[in-house]
């Protein structure tokens, strides 16, 4: 296996599922009711579980430091996190539909996951599998019901959908080591990912009378750690605790 | 109106309004839903607690957070509230047994002082062994 491949992919999955956590995080105490409240912000602990798995594995398999420092004490253009993840959350469409297309590309790569020759992240993806096709039977309901509810709510829907689109293909940006990845069995690729990906949420969008704007170019650099002005400041709240006692043991 | 100390309301950047009477339409658009848990296949659903839910759909995925995040479940139910029947508690004197039939409880049997003998016998017999 090659090292470095297999390296790049976690890191950006791990800063991936940090990020979009954060995000999801921030309507914690705020969500429109209490229920949904309870099930978005236990989707985010989710997520943030899945980043700090990957970071200890990170460490353990390929020596890089602990999860703490991982996640929290890089420099901006370490993290491989996609634009889509670290945008601020424009209003509840918006979070919807991140979450929409976010989960919907985890729920296929962490199956893909589950053939990966590296066993520990095989190991990982049949563990954590369950939990996120949970997600996208949140993020699924959430899309039907409101992209087809009243006109406000479907035509705030397809707003969000618009600006987010580019931003959810920019998920599937190909790393440094596409080929490398798929010679050695670790993983199938960003391009086969993309297209199952589309595959799955066509007829789920056109099911809630939303539609997908065609020709749409990717907004990439995220993986190359070229980011948004967005995620600046979201580090700087997230890691407001640690930086202000460094060293400290929690 | 006040500004909210939240960042993360802040951010929003919410134009609020002020507040109206609330609009009874959209309070009677979510209505309950009871939800049954199963720990375990073949098992019965056992009644666990109550959800908000505009339908069935979502009432499910707010029930699975709701009550199947802290214990182990491999299946849930939810009903419409307003699909279930039951008694007044004003007719609960209905469940009161007169003591005459004591007989009909399970704790009546006379079976019970005769396996608390042979328990008893048991332990003497092993007590007396050591």
């Amino acid at each position: 296996m090659n090292k470095e491949a297999a390296k790049e992919l976690m890191l950006k999955m791990a800063d991936d599922a940090l990020i979009y956590g954060h995000r999801l995080s921030e309507w914690t105490g705020i969500g429109p009711i209490l229920e949904e409240d309870i099930a978005f912000s236990s989707i985010s602990q989710d997520k943030v579980g899945h980043a700090w798995q990957l970071y200890q594995l990170l460490e353990q398999d390929f020596g890089m430091p602990d999860p703490d420092r991982l996640g929290f004490e890089r420099k901006e253009s370490e993290y491989k996190c996609s634009q889509l993840n670290e945008l601020y959350t424009r209003d509840y469409a918006f979070a919807l539909i991140r979450h929409f297309f976010m989960d919907h590309a985890e729920f296929i790569r962490y199956s893909l996951l589950r053939a990966s020759s590296y066993e520990s992240l095989a190991q990982l993806a049949k563990k954590v599998r369950g939990e996120i096709k949970y997600h996208v039977l949140h993020a699924d309901t959430w899309v039907k019901k409101l992209g087809a509810a009243t006109e406000e709510s479907h035509s705030r829907m397809q707003a969000a959908l618009n600006e987010a689109f580019p931003y959810a293909l920019g998920l599937f940006e190909p790393g440094p080591f596409e080929q490398e990845l798929i010679d050695s069995g670790v993983f199938i690729g960003e391009g086969q990912l993309q297209a199952e990906w589309l595959d799955e949420i066509r007829p789920i969008i056109e099911e809630s009378g939303l539609q997908l704007t065609s020709n749409t170019e990717a907004i990439t650099g995220g993986r190359s750690g070229n980011h948004s002005s967005d995620l600046a400041p979201l580090l700087e709240e997230m890691s407001e605790v640690i930086c202000s006692e460094p060293g400290a043991s929690w | 109106m006040e500004k909210s100390l939240d960042p993360r309301i802040q951010r929003l950047d919410i134009q609020r309004e002020e507040p109206k009477t609330p609009d009874i339409k959209t309070h009677e658009y979510w209505s309950t839903y009871e939800v049954f848990v199963q720990s375990k296949r073949g098992k019965q659903h056992v009644h666990a607690g109550t959800v908000h839910a505009p339908d069935p759909q979502l009432a499910l995925v707010f029930a699975k957070e709701q009550f199947g995040r802290r214990q182990h479940c491999v299946n849930m139910w939810v009903v419409a509230t307003t699909e279930i029947f039951a008694f007044r508690y004003d007719d609960s004197d209905m469940f009161e047994t007169v003591p005459e039939k004591l007989h009909r409880e399970p704790g009546g049997y006379k079976v019970r002082d005769k396996i608390e003998a042979y328990r008893k016998k048991i332990s003497q017999q092993k007590a007396d062994k050591s």
